[in-house]
């Protein structure tokens, strides 16, 4: 059973004012088939966790590690990461002028497993997965993310997901700026990859919104850079009445 | 939108957005320099002129010298073919014979030149009411870099006609050019000019054209070969509800400059006015000179206007020159902005592509493609379209890109 293992993992972030350490000293275990929510106030470092899991360069691994089935994961390049089973939902998904969302789905497809997908399945994935998110198959020409409103951009990211089948997907704030009928749509595509494949998934989110459609099997609380507390479903319960007060107060927030 | 102007209303300066030098660029109203059909009034460029002072000098003198085209018998200096829709009609035009000349007065010496030594212009005519079935593809040859060639063509949309007129240019000569084009009332036209010159070739061109009533210009300059291209549109809004769409595609290589000075003026009322230009740099002497001069006049009261010019730099060294000018003589305008960017590779694109498995030489293919690709898909001519995307995936290939 394949496992993704955060250990006291430690990261900076260049600013203008100079060095900052963003997390300090984050430790998660997850299998594969299991949802973590990692719920947290703004600037708490959630998005810091998912693109130093995906390696974006701008943030420096101080210590720590992140392995995956005991592989070293801070060793590889951000496109081998995804090749090994890693995929980051982005909170703010990037447009890539003149590349269509068909173009680039069949070339990321075509990396991730090593060889171009036969035709006519592919084309039929692609056409089943964007009807399931309720997307429109227009959409397929025109370019990666370019003009979609936020929720556009989130259903795309959850189509990746369903086409690209990772072993290991981090969702991060997927369900922000959606409404309850995307959230519901994009609840569904999630729930549906992980049935097909036995997915992990850590699911970043400021709100408990989404729990009511996506279940958690764990939820840790993400305060001030590392995980104040960690908990089954009720906490998320216990976190929609009380809000992050609690663990805010003697907390250094930026 | 309503006035929504991001510039100040009267440009004090331009602002240089140049990569790296970021120096201040010194203003000369566009309207203010030389016209004149006598070469004589120009005099050689020094490479001080504010309208030469981004051109290598050295490599582009050979259009410079007042001679005649070195045409040999049976051996022009560049060779011209025309294809495509029967409809169109096709004659010549001494100077002085009109319409030569009507929207064309040369601003700089090889215009002139190029002016005074064409004795018959070539006069292609769209005829009223006529929609062309097929794009006019005019192709030019030049037969070698140390053969001087001078050239005058006069692109005529005749009311209400639409079209599209290609010229490519190939093999190597040392030219200048005019392309004069009139869209007469109503008419539709797309003039596309593609440079695939072999590496040596020195092509100076002036554009002009003059749009009228309720006419619509499309112009696309498509630079990929060439040792020195300096071509320069200039594009008169005359009519009421004229509109030009103005848009450039260049990819320099190691050794290859590529210019253009455009020139948008707003001279009608209620005239719309699009500018974007876009340029990949490869190797390290790589150049690109971008200069977007726009001007809304008196008249041009409900102007709407924009213009842009976007590069991207893939190798150490190239550079890219990018100084948008915005004029402005009437308050009341729709709306009119300017933006210049040169860049290297946006991380996030790549970081976002690399996300998903793509690898890094990959994924910087992609962008590049993506980036030129707005232009190409602007075009309107599908064989050309294809043929384009061919070209940048070939010059892709050819350069070596970073990773
Ligand atoms: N690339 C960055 N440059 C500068 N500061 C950053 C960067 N990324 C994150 N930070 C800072 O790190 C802190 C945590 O940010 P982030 O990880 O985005 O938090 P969250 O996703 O929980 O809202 C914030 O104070 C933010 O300003
Ligand atoms: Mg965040």
């Amino acid at each position: 059973m394949s496992v993704l293992e955060i250990k006291d993992l430690h990261v900076n972030v260049e600013t203008e004012q100079g060095t900052r350490e963003i997390l300090r000293g984050v430790d998660l275990t997850i299998r594969k088939g299991e949802i973590h929510a990692i719920m947290g106030p703004n600037g708490s470092g959630k998005s810091t966790l998912a693109y130093t899991i995906a390696g974006h360069p701008k943030y420096t691994v101080v210590s720590g590690s992140i392995t995956l089935d005991g592989e070293d994961v801070l060793e590889m390049s951000v496109d081998e990461r995804a090749r090994a089973g890693l995929f980051l939902a982005m909170q703010y998904p990037v447009e890539i002028p003149g590349v269509t969302v068909t173009n680039f789905l069949r070339t990321a497809k075509t990396a991730i497993d090593g060889q171009a997908p036969a035709v006519r399945g592919w084309v039929k994935d692609v056409r089943e997965s964007m009807a399931n998110l309720r997307m429109d198959p227009a959409f397929a020409e025109r370019n990666v993310n370019e003009g979609f409103s936020g929720g556009e951009k989130k259903r795309n990211e959850i189509l990746q997901l369903e086409l690209l089948k990772p072993d290991f997907a981090v969702l991060d704030e997927t369900d922000s700026g959606l409404d309850v009928d995307a959230l519901k749509i994009v609840s569904e595509g999630v729930n549906r990859a992980k049935e097909q494949t036995g997915l992990g998934v850590l699911l970043i989110t400021h709100y408990t919104r989404i729990l009511r459609y996506i279940t958690p099997d764990y939820v840790h609380v993400f305060v001030a850079g590392r995980v104040a507390e960690e908990g089954g479903p009720e906490l998320a319960d216990r976190l929609e009445e009380e809000g992050y007060d609690r663990y805010l107060d003697g907390a250094v927030v930026s | 939108m309503t006035s929504a102007i991001q510039t100040p209303p009267v440009a004090p300066g331009s602002r240089a957005h140049s990569d790296g030098a970021g120096a201040f660029v010194p203003v000369q109203t566009r309207t203010e320099r030389t016209r004149s059909y006598d070469p004589a009034d120009f005099g050689v460029p020094a490479g001080t002129e504010v309208d030469w002072k981004h051109t290598p000098i050295q490599r582009i003198a050979g259009v410079f010298g007042d001679v005649e085209t070195d045409d040999r018998p049976g051996d022009p200096a560049v060779d011209w073919q025309l294809s495509g829709a029967d409809a169109v009609e096709v004659g010549t035009l001494a100077v002085g014979q009109a319409p030569r000349g009507e929207a064309f007065t040369p601003e700089d010496l090889p215009s002139a030149l190029a002016w005074k030594h064409t004795g018959e212009a070539l006069h292609v005519v769209l005829p009223e009411g006529v929609e062309l079935d097929q794009p006019v593809v005019v192709q030019l040859t030049g037969n070698g870099v140390e053969r001087r060639a001078n050239g005058h063509v006069v692109i005529e949309a005749k009311p209400n006609s639409r079209g599209t007129i290609v010229l490519r240019h190939a093999g190597s000569t040392t030219f200048a050019q005019n392309v004069e084009v009139l869209v007469r009332e109503g008419a539709n036209l797309t003039v596309v000019s593609v440079q695939e010159w072999a590496d040596d070739a020195i092509h100076a061109a002036a554009h002009q054209a003059r749009v009228g009533r309720d006419a619509y210009l499309r112009h696309v300059v498509v630079s990929f070969g060439g040792g020195v291209v300096r071509l320069n549109p200039s594009v008169e809004l005359a009519g009421e509800g004229s509109e030009a769409e103005l848009y450039g595609l260049s990819f320099s290589d190691a050794g290859q400059h590529f210019e253009s000075q455009v020139f948008l003026h707003h001279k009608g009322p209620h005239t719309r006015g699009d500018v974007l230009y876009k340029g990949a740099l490869q190797g390290e002497t790589a150049r690109s000179v971008w200069i977007g001069d726009v001007l809304i006049g008196r008249d041009a009261v409900g102007t709407d206007s924009y213009e842009a010019n976007r590069n991207l730099v893939l190798t150490p060294g190239a550079r890219a020159d990018s100084i948008p000018n915005l004029e402005i003589e009437t308050g009341d305008i729709q709306g009119a902005g300017h933006a210049s960017a040169t860049g290297r590779f946006d991380d996030e694109q790549l970081f976002y592509l690399q996300a998903r498995g793509i690898r890094e030489d990959e994924a910087r293919r992609l962008v590049v493609i993506g980036f030129l690709a707005e232009i190409v898909q602007k075009i309107g001519v599908p064989d050309l379209e294809a043929h384009l995307a061919e070209a940048i995936e070939a010059e892709l290939a050819g350069g070596v890109l970073p990773s």
